[in-house]
Protein backbone atom coordinates (compact mmCIF):
# COMPACT_ATOMS: atom_id res chain seq x y z
CA UNK A 1 0.00 0.00 0.00
CA UNK A 2 1.46 3.34 -0.76
CA UNK A 3 1.83 5.63 1.91
CA UNK A 4 0.70 8.79 0.19
CA UNK A 5 -2.13 9.92 -1.74
CA UNK A 6 -1.67 10.57 -5.03
CA UNK A 7 -0.25 14.31 -5.80
CA UNK A 8 -2.08 15.66 -8.74
CA UNK A 9 -0.59 19.03 -8.30
CA UNK A 10 3.09 19.54 -7.25
CA UNK A 11 2.75 23.21 -6.81
CA UNK A 12 -0.05 23.62 -4.73
CA UNK A 13 -0.42 19.81 -2.57
CA UNK A 14 3.05 18.44 -3.01
CA UNK A 15 4.22 15.42 -0.81
CA UNK A 16 7.67 15.08 -0.45
CA UNK A 17 7.07 11.16 0.68
CA UNK A 18 5.13 10.58 -2.78
CA UNK A 19 7.12 6.98 -3.68
CA UNK A 20 7.66 8.82 -7.03
CA UNK A 21 8.91 11.79 -5.49
CA UNK A 22 11.54 9.73 -3.32
CA UNK A 23 12.84 8.17 -6.39
CA UNK A 24 13.44 10.74 -8.88
CA UNK A 25 12.47 14.23 -7.86
CA UNK A 26 14.65 16.64 -10.22
CA UNK A 27 11.90 16.80 -13.08
CA UNK A 28 9.52 17.99 -10.51
CA UNK A 29 12.05 20.50 -9.45
CA UNK A 30 12.58 22.03 -12.55
CA UNK A 31 8.90 22.31 -13.45
CA UNK A 32 8.09 23.82 -10.11
CA UNK A 33 11.50 26.13 -10.49
CA UNK A 34 10.13 27.71 -13.46
CA UNK A 35 6.56 27.91 -13.02
CA UNK A 36 6.06 28.60 -9.19
CA UNK A 37 8.62 28.67 -7.55
CA UNK A 38 7.73 27.55 -3.87
CA UNK A 39 5.07 25.22 -3.48
CA UNK A 40 3.03 24.96 -1.06
CA UNK A 41 0.76 22.19 0.89
CA UNK A 42 -1.29 21.33 3.52
CA UNK A 43 -0.20 17.36 4.01
CA UNK A 44 1.62 16.93 7.60
CA UNK A 45 0.73 20.58 8.24
CA UNK A 46 1.07 23.91 6.09
CA UNK A 47 4.77 23.69 4.45
CA UNK A 48 6.61 25.34 1.66
CA UNK A 49 9.33 24.12 -0.63
CA UNK A 50 11.53 26.87 -2.10
CA UNK A 51 13.37 25.14 -5.59
CA UNK A 52 15.70 27.90 -6.12
CA UNK A 53 19.21 28.09 -5.18
CA UNK A 54 18.39 32.50 -4.02
CA UNK A 55 15.22 31.81 -2.31
CA UNK A 56 16.86 28.43 -0.18
CA UNK A 57 20.29 30.40 0.97
CA UNK A 58 18.13 33.47 1.54
CA UNK A 59 15.69 31.54 3.50
CA UNK A 60 18.71 29.80 5.41
CA UNK A 61 20.40 33.33 6.23
CA UNK A 62 17.69 34.46 7.43
CA UNK A 63 17.03 33.08 10.92
CA UNK A 64 14.67 35.71 12.08
CA UNK A 65 11.83 34.99 9.80
CA UNK A 66 12.86 31.22 9.38
CA UNK A 67 13.33 29.68 12.69
CA UNK A 68 15.71 26.15 13.29
CA UNK A 69 12.93 25.16 16.36
CA UNK A 70 11.32 22.73 14.32
CA UNK A 71 14.08 21.21 11.66
CA UNK A 72 11.72 17.35 10.97
CA UNK A 73 10.97 17.20 7.50
CA UNK A 74 8.30 14.76 9.09
CA UNK A 75 7.92 15.13 12.85
CA UNK A 76 10.84 13.30 14.66
CA UNK A 77 9.90 12.46 18.01
CA UNK A 78 13.27 13.46 19.95
CA UNK A 79 12.71 16.77 19.15
CA UNK A 80 8.91 17.91 17.87
CA UNK A 81 5.91 17.61 19.74
CA UNK A 82 3.47 18.79 16.51
CA UNK A 83 0.78 18.24 18.80
CA UNK A 84 1.02 14.46 19.70
CA UNK A 85 2.95 15.01 23.22
CA UNK A 86 5.63 13.40 22.25
CA UNK A 87 8.49 16.05 22.74
CA UNK A 88 11.14 14.08 25.29
CA UNK A 89 14.04 16.65 25.53
CA UNK A 90 13.21 19.75 26.59
CA UNK A 91 15.67 21.67 24.10
CA UNK A 92 15.49 19.13 21.12
CA UNK A 93 18.21 18.29 19.39
CA UNK A 94 20.62 21.40 19.84
CA UNK A 95 22.45 22.90 17.91
CA UNK A 96 20.79 21.90 14.55
CA UNK A 97 17.30 22.33 16.29
CA UNK A 98 17.84 25.52 17.86
CA UNK A 99 18.47 29.52 17.51
CA UNK A 100 20.79 31.68 18.97
CA UNK A 101 21.84 31.66 21.84
CA UNK A 102 21.73 27.98 22.60
CA UNK A 103 22.94 27.16 19.00
CA UNK A 104 26.09 29.13 19.19
CA UNK A 105 27.42 27.84 22.35
CA UNK A 106 26.30 24.17 21.83
CA UNK A 107 27.66 24.15 18.40
CA UNK A 108 30.93 25.47 19.79
CA UNK A 109 31.54 22.48 21.84
CA UNK A 110 30.77 19.79 18.98
CA UNK A 111 32.62 21.26 16.33
CA UNK A 112 36.40 20.60 17.73
CA UNK A 113 35.16 16.91 17.08
CA UNK A 114 34.68 16.97 13.54
CA UNK A 115 37.79 19.63 12.93
CA UNK A 116 40.03 18.46 10.44
CA UNK A 117 42.66 17.28 12.67
CA UNK A 118 40.03 15.15 14.62
CA UNK A 119 38.97 13.64 11.22
CA UNK A 120 42.41 13.10 9.84
CA UNK A 121 42.66 10.74 13.11
CA UNK A 122 39.63 9.16 12.21
CA UNK A 123 40.76 7.88 8.39
CA UNK A 124 42.67 4.75 9.09
CA UNK A 125 40.23 2.92 11.41
CA UNK A 126 37.73 4.01 8.45
CA UNK A 127 39.70 2.88 5.85
CA UNK A 128 40.56 -0.31 7.40
CA UNK A 129 36.57 -0.93 8.18
CA UNK A 130 35.89 -0.36 4.60
CA UNK A 131 38.28 -2.67 3.67
CA UNK A 132 36.59 -5.98 5.64
CA UNK A 133 33.56 -4.68 4.57
CA UNK A 134 35.05 -5.48 0.84
CA UNK A 135 36.72 -8.71 1.82
CA UNK A 136 33.39 -10.21 3.30
CA UNK A 137 31.85 -9.96 -0.52
CA UNK A 138 34.13 -9.38 -3.09
CA UNK A 139 35.07 -12.94 -3.97
CA UNK A 140 31.25 -13.47 -4.32
CA UNK A 141 30.87 -11.07 -7.29
CA UNK A 142 27.41 -9.17 -5.96
CA UNK A 143 26.94 -7.17 -2.83
CA UNK A 144 24.66 -4.86 -2.07
CA UNK A 145 26.13 -1.88 -2.26
CA UNK A 146 23.77 0.24 -0.11
CA UNK A 147 23.03 -2.30 2.53
CA UNK A 148 26.09 -4.37 3.28
CA UNK A 149 28.61 -1.63 2.26
CA UNK A 150 27.57 2.29 2.38
CA UNK A 151 25.19 1.96 5.74
CA UNK A 152 27.47 0.06 7.62
CA UNK A 153 30.37 2.80 7.13
CA UNK A 154 29.45 5.66 9.32
CA UNK A 155 27.50 4.34 12.09
CA UNK A 156 30.69 2.93 13.29
CA UNK A 157 32.65 5.75 12.36
CA UNK A 158 30.08 7.92 14.61
CA UNK A 159 29.88 4.99 17.51
CA UNK A 160 33.93 5.31 17.51
CA UNK A 161 33.48 9.26 18.09
CA UNK A 162 30.83 8.62 21.08
CA UNK A 163 33.00 6.28 22.65
CA UNK A 164 29.86 3.58 22.71
CA UNK A 165 30.13 -0.27 21.32
CA UNK A 166 30.11 -0.44 17.60
CA UNK A 167 28.28 -3.42 18.02
CA UNK A 168 25.59 -1.32 18.25
CA UNK A 169 25.79 -0.45 15.52
CA UNK A 170 22.64 -2.33 13.79
CA UNK A 171 20.62 -1.32 16.92
CA UNK A 172 21.48 2.54 16.16
CA UNK A 173 21.14 1.66 12.28
CA UNK A 174 17.23 0.53 13.06
CA UNK A 175 16.62 3.24 15.71
CA UNK A 176 17.89 6.16 13.09
CA UNK A 177 15.83 5.01 10.36
CA UNK A 178 12.36 4.58 12.86
CA UNK A 179 12.94 8.51 13.94
CA UNK A 180 13.90 9.37 10.09
CA UNK A 181 12.82 7.41 7.44
CA UNK A 182 10.18 5.78 9.12
CA UNK A 183 9.14 9.12 10.83
CA UNK A 184 5.50 8.80 9.32
CA UNK A 185 4.73 6.54 11.54
CA UNK A 186 4.06 7.31 15.11
CA UNK A 187 4.93 3.94 16.42
CA UNK A 188 7.94 3.45 14.73
CA UNK A 189 8.80 7.07 15.47
CA UNK A 190 8.12 6.93 18.82
CA UNK A 191 10.23 3.13 19.36
CA UNK A 192 12.99 4.81 17.94
CA UNK A 193 13.35 7.22 19.75
CA UNK A 194 12.53 5.84 22.87
CA UNK A 195 15.40 3.67 22.97
CA UNK A 196 17.82 6.06 21.92
CA UNK A 197 17.45 8.43 24.46
CA UNK A 198 17.09 5.40 26.81
CA UNK A 199 20.33 4.28 25.67
CA UNK A 200 22.57 7.36 25.82
CA UNK A 201 20.82 7.87 28.84
CA UNK A 202 22.07 4.77 30.46
CA UNK A 203 25.63 5.46 29.27
CA UNK A 204 25.67 9.15 30.55
CA UNK A 205 25.06 7.61 33.88
CA UNK A 206 27.88 5.60 33.42
CA UNK A 207 30.10 7.68 32.44
CA UNK A 208 29.03 10.42 34.98
CA UNK A 209 31.57 7.89 37.44
CA UNK A 210 33.79 6.37 34.77
CA UNK A 211 34.29 9.02 32.39
CA UNK A 212 36.41 8.32 29.18
CA UNK A 213 38.44 10.53 26.53
CA UNK A 214 35.06 10.43 23.97
CA UNK A 215 32.42 13.06 23.09
CA UNK A 216 29.72 12.17 25.74
CA UNK A 217 32.43 12.66 28.29
CA UNK A 218 33.49 15.87 27.30
CA UNK A 219 30.02 16.94 27.40
CA UNK A 220 30.00 15.41 31.49
CA UNK A 221 32.53 18.13 31.78
CA UNK A 222 31.41 20.79 30.81
CA UNK A 223 30.48 23.52 32.79
CA UNK A 224 28.64 26.40 31.42
CA UNK A 225 28.92 29.92 34.34
CA UNK A 226 30.01 27.54 36.80
CA UNK A 227 27.15 24.72 36.51
CA UNK A 228 27.01 21.59 34.10
CA UNK A 229 25.14 21.12 31.55
CA UNK A 230 21.40 20.71 31.46
CA UNK A 231 21.14 16.90 30.96
CA UNK A 232 18.26 17.48 28.37
CA UNK A 233 21.04 19.44 26.59
CA UNK A 234 23.37 16.63 26.32
CA UNK A 235 21.19 13.82 25.71
CA UNK A 236 19.81 16.05 23.11
CA UNK A 237 23.74 16.73 21.60
CA UNK A 238 24.15 13.19 21.79
CA UNK A 239 21.39 12.09 19.87
CA UNK A 240 22.05 14.66 17.45
CA UNK A 241 25.64 13.55 16.92
CA UNK A 242 24.02 10.24 15.89
CA UNK A 243 21.31 11.15 14.20
CA UNK A 244 22.58 13.51 12.11
CA UNK A 245 25.70 11.54 11.59
CA UNK A 246 24.13 7.77 10.35
CA UNK A 247 22.16 7.81 7.00
CA UNK A 248 22.86 11.14 6.11
CA UNK A 249 26.72 10.10 5.08
CA UNK A 250 25.44 6.28 4.13
CA UNK A 251 23.20 8.32 1.59
CA UNK A 252 25.69 10.16 0.09
CA UNK A 253 27.90 6.70 -0.46
CA UNK A 254 24.84 4.74 -1.52
CA UNK A 255 23.95 7.36 -4.11
CA UNK A 256 27.51 7.87 -5.27
CA UNK A 257 27.73 3.97 -5.70
CA UNK A 258 24.54 4.04 -7.57
CA UNK A 259 25.59 6.97 -10.04
CA UNK A 260 28.85 5.12 -10.52
CA UNK A 261 26.97 1.76 -11.07
CA UNK A 262 24.57 2.71 -13.30
CA UNK A 263 27.40 5.55 -15.28
CA UNK A 264 30.21 2.85 -16.49
CA UNK A 265 32.58 5.35 -18.18
CA UNK A 266 32.59 7.56 -15.06
CA UNK A 267 33.73 4.89 -13.29
CA UNK A 268 36.26 3.61 -15.35
CA UNK A 269 37.11 7.59 -15.38
CA UNK A 270 37.13 7.53 -11.33
CA UNK A 271 39.12 4.22 -11.16
CA UNK A 272 41.87 5.29 -13.79
CA UNK A 273 41.97 9.15 -12.52
CA UNK A 274 42.47 8.92 -9.00
CA UNK A 275 43.36 12.80 -8.89
CA UNK A 276 39.70 13.84 -10.09
CA UNK A 277 38.85 12.82 -6.58
CA UNK A 278 38.26 16.08 -5.18
CA UNK A 279 36.32 17.84 -7.85
CA UNK A 280 34.43 14.07 -7.90
CA UNK A 281 33.56 14.29 -4.48
CA UNK A 282 31.66 17.50 -4.60
CA UNK A 283 29.85 17.03 -7.65
CA UNK A 284 28.67 13.85 -6.10
CA UNK A 285 27.40 15.76 -3.13
CA UNK A 286 25.98 18.50 -5.49
CA UNK A 287 23.92 16.17 -7.75
CA UNK A 288 22.84 13.68 -4.68
CA UNK A 289 22.48 16.17 -1.54
CA UNK A 290 21.34 13.92 0.29
CA UNK A 291 19.69 16.48 3.34
CA UNK A 292 16.42 18.87 3.69
CA UNK A 293 16.30 20.35 6.80
CA UNK A 294 12.80 22.77 7.57
CA UNK A 295 12.52 25.76 8.89
CA UNK A 296 9.17 27.07 11.10
CA UNK A 297 8.44 30.06 10.12
CA UNK A 298 8.50 33.11 13.40
CA UNK A 299 5.73 35.27 12.32
CA UNK A 300 3.44 36.29 8.75
CA UNK A 301 5.95 37.07 6.51
CA UNK A 302 5.84 37.80 2.65
CA UNK A 303 9.10 35.61 1.00
CA UNK A 304 8.82 35.28 -2.74
CA UNK A 305 5.21 36.53 -3.35
CA UNK A 306 3.99 33.82 -0.60
CA UNK A 307 1.93 35.06 2.10
CA UNK A 308 3.88 32.58 5.44
CA UNK A 309 2.04 32.57 8.28
CA UNK A 310 3.21 32.02 11.84
CA UNK A 311 3.89 28.17 12.45
CA UNK A 312 4.37 27.44 8.76
CA UNK A 313 7.44 25.11 7.99
CA UNK A 314 9.58 25.92 4.78
CA UNK A 315 12.08 22.42 3.58
CA UNK A 316 15.40 24.12 3.16
CA UNK A 317 15.43 22.47 -0.43
CA UNK A 318 19.08 22.16 -0.55
CA UNK A 319 19.17 19.43 -3.21
CA UNK A 320 16.77 21.58 -5.35
CA UNK A 321 19.22 24.85 -4.93
CA UNK A 322 22.58 22.49 -6.26
CA UNK A 323 20.46 21.77 -9.41
CA UNK A 324 19.51 25.28 -10.17
CA UNK A 325 20.68 26.11 -13.78
CA UNK A 326 20.84 29.63 -12.64
CA UNK A 327 24.12 28.40 -10.85
CA UNK A 328 25.18 25.76 -12.27
CA UNK A 329 25.55 25.02 -16.06
CA UNK A 330 23.94 21.86 -17.31
CA UNK A 331 22.72 20.72 -13.48
CA UNK A 332 21.46 17.84 -14.09
CA UNK A 333 24.77 16.28 -15.76
CA UNK A 334 27.51 14.56 -13.04
CA UNK A 335 30.64 16.62 -14.22
CA UNK A 336 33.28 14.96 -12.05
CA UNK A 337 35.72 17.74 -13.24
CA UNK A 338 33.41 20.08 -12.68
CA UNK A 339 35.53 23.26 -10.76
CA UNK A 340 32.98 25.99 -10.61
CA UNK A 341 30.46 24.48 -7.74
CA UNK A 342 29.67 26.30 -5.19
CA UNK A 343 27.15 23.68 -3.86
CA UNK A 344 24.89 23.87 -0.93
CA UNK A 345 24.54 19.81 0.28
CA UNK A 346 26.00 20.79 3.65
CA UNK A 347 23.75 23.90 3.95
CA UNK A 348 24.24 27.53 4.46
CA UNK A 349 24.40 30.04 7.39
CA UNK A 350 24.87 29.59 10.81
CA UNK A 351 23.74 25.79 10.43
CA UNK A 352 26.30 24.42 8.43
CA UNK A 353 26.44 20.93 8.52
CA UNK A 354 28.79 20.59 11.64
CA UNK A 355 29.99 16.98 10.98
CA UNK A 356 31.05 17.97 7.16
CA UNK A 357 34.85 17.50 7.32
CA UNK A 358 33.57 13.92 8.87
CA UNK A 359 31.53 13.46 5.96
CA UNK A 360 33.46 14.21 3.20
CA UNK A 361 36.28 11.91 4.50
CA UNK A 362 33.77 9.04 4.91
CA UNK A 363 32.78 9.56 1.14
CA UNK A 364 36.34 9.70 0.22
CA UNK A 365 37.85 7.04 1.39
CA UNK A 366 34.13 4.41 0.90
CA UNK A 367 34.58 5.07 -3.10
CA UNK A 368 38.77 5.16 -2.47
CA UNK A 369 38.31 1.75 -1.20
CA UNK A 370 35.58 0.47 -3.36
CA UNK A 371 37.30 0.93 -6.65
CA UNK A 372 40.45 -0.39 -5.30
CA UNK A 373 38.92 -3.49 -4.44
CA UNK A 374 36.02 -3.31 -7.12
CA UNK A 375 37.18 -1.27 -9.68
CA UNK A 376 34.31 -2.25 -12.25
CA UNK A 377 30.54 -3.21 -11.06
CA UNK A 378 27.38 -2.59 -12.72
CA UNK A 379 23.57 -2.76 -11.07
CA UNK A 380 22.08 -6.18 -11.31
CA UNK A 381 20.53 -7.49 -14.31
CA UNK A 382 16.80 -6.30 -14.28
CA UNK A 383 17.26 -4.95 -10.53
CA UNK A 384 16.34 -1.60 -9.41
CA UNK A 385 17.91 0.31 -6.62
CA UNK A 386 15.04 1.25 -3.94
CA UNK A 387 15.26 4.90 -2.54
CA UNK A 388 14.14 6.61 1.03
CA UNK A 389 13.52 10.29 0.82
CA UNK A 390 12.05 12.87 3.29
CA UNK A 391 14.42 14.45 5.14
CA UNK A 392 17.42 12.55 3.89
CA UNK A 393 17.56 11.00 -0.01
CA UNK A 394 19.43 7.80 -0.38
CA UNK A 395 19.67 4.50 -1.73
CA UNK A 396 18.63 1.55 0.41
CA UNK A 397 18.97 -1.39 -1.22
CA UNK A 398 21.30 -1.33 -4.74
CA UNK A 399 22.11 -5.01 -5.68
CA UNK A 400 25.27 -4.83 -8.43
CA UNK A 401 27.19 -7.62 -9.88
CA UNK A 402 30.97 -7.79 -10.51
CA UNK A 403 33.32 -10.16 -12.18
CA UNK B 1 47.11 39.14 -5.64
CA UNK B 2 45.70 40.12 -1.91
CA UNK B 3 42.85 38.08 -0.30
CA UNK B 4 40.84 38.17 2.99
CA UNK B 5 38.22 36.21 4.52
CA UNK B 6 34.71 37.65 6.15
CA UNK B 7 34.80 36.34 9.32
CA UNK B 8 31.00 36.75 9.89
CA UNK B 9 29.93 35.07 6.49
CA UNK B 10 32.34 31.92 6.84
CA UNK B 11 30.48 29.35 8.14
CA UNK B 12 33.31 26.65 7.58
CA UNK B 13 32.57 24.88 4.62
CA UNK B 14 36.38 24.24 4.74
CA UNK B 15 35.96 24.62 0.17
CA UNK B 16 38.98 27.28 -0.09
CA UNK B 17 41.13 25.13 2.24
CA UNK B 18 40.49 21.83 0.11
CA UNK B 19 40.78 23.46 -3.44
CA UNK B 20 44.08 25.18 -1.80
CA UNK B 21 45.81 24.50 1.52
CA UNK B 22 48.83 26.77 0.87
CA UNK B 23 46.75 29.49 0.47
CA UNK B 24 44.31 29.13 3.73
CA UNK B 25 44.30 27.74 6.55
CA UNK B 26 40.48 26.23 8.99
CA UNK B 27 40.59 26.44 12.85
CA UNK B 28 39.00 23.64 15.24
CA UNK B 29 35.91 25.82 14.91
CA UNK B 30 35.84 25.59 11.19
CA UNK B 31 36.99 29.74 11.06
CA UNK B 32 39.12 29.82 7.68
CA UNK B 33 42.01 32.30 7.29
CA UNK B 34 43.95 33.42 4.63
CA UNK B 35 48.25 32.64 5.74
CA UNK B 36 49.58 34.67 3.14
CA UNK B 37 50.11 38.24 2.57
CA UNK B 38 50.03 38.20 -1.03
CA UNK B 39 49.19 35.08 -3.07
CA UNK B 40 52.08 33.66 -5.19
CA UNK B 41 51.45 34.36 -9.22
CA UNK B 42 51.72 30.41 -9.36
CA UNK B 43 48.50 29.83 -6.60
CA UNK B 44 46.21 33.04 -8.24
CA UNK B 45 44.32 30.52 -10.44
CA UNK B 46 43.51 28.17 -7.31
CA UNK B 47 42.93 31.44 -4.76
CA UNK B 48 40.23 32.26 -7.73
CA UNK B 49 38.77 28.78 -7.97
CA UNK B 50 38.36 29.19 -3.86
CA UNK B 51 36.41 32.56 -4.44
CA UNK B 52 33.95 31.14 -6.78
CA UNK B 53 33.61 27.92 -4.64
CA UNK B 54 32.81 29.35 -0.95
CA UNK B 55 28.85 28.76 -0.74
CA UNK B 56 29.21 31.97 1.64
CA UNK B 57 30.66 34.00 -1.09
CA UNK B 58 32.87 34.71 2.16
CA UNK B 59 36.43 35.06 0.09
CA UNK B 60 37.10 39.29 -1.09
CA UNK B 61 40.07 40.45 -2.94
CA UNK B 62 41.90 43.36 -0.97
CA UNK B 63 42.74 46.44 -3.12
CA UNK B 64 43.46 46.38 -7.12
Amino acid sequence: MPRTAPVSDWSSDFDVLDAGYVTNPFGIWDELRTSCPIAHTNRRGSTWLPTRYEDVTAMAHDIAHFSSLKVAVIPLGVEDDDGEGEAQLEYGLPPISSDPPLHTWTRRLLLPWFSHRRVDGYVAMTRELCQGLLKSFVDVGRADAAADYAQQIPVRVIAHILGVSSEMSDAFTGWVRDVLEFGDDPQRRAHGAGQLLEYFGAQLDFRRTNPGEDLLSELLATEMDGAPLDNDIILGMAALVLIAGVDTTWSAIGSSLWHLATHPEDQRRLAAEPDLMPTALEELLRAFAPVTMARVVTGDVEFGGCAMKEGDKVLMNFPAANRDPEVFDHPDEVLLDRTLNRHVAFGSGIHRCAGSNLARMELRVALEEWLRAIPSFALEDGAQATWAGGQVRGPRTLPVVFP
Amino acid sequence: MRIRIDPDKCQGHARCYGLAPEIFAVDDYGQASVIVDEVPDDLVAKAELAIANCPEYAIERVGD
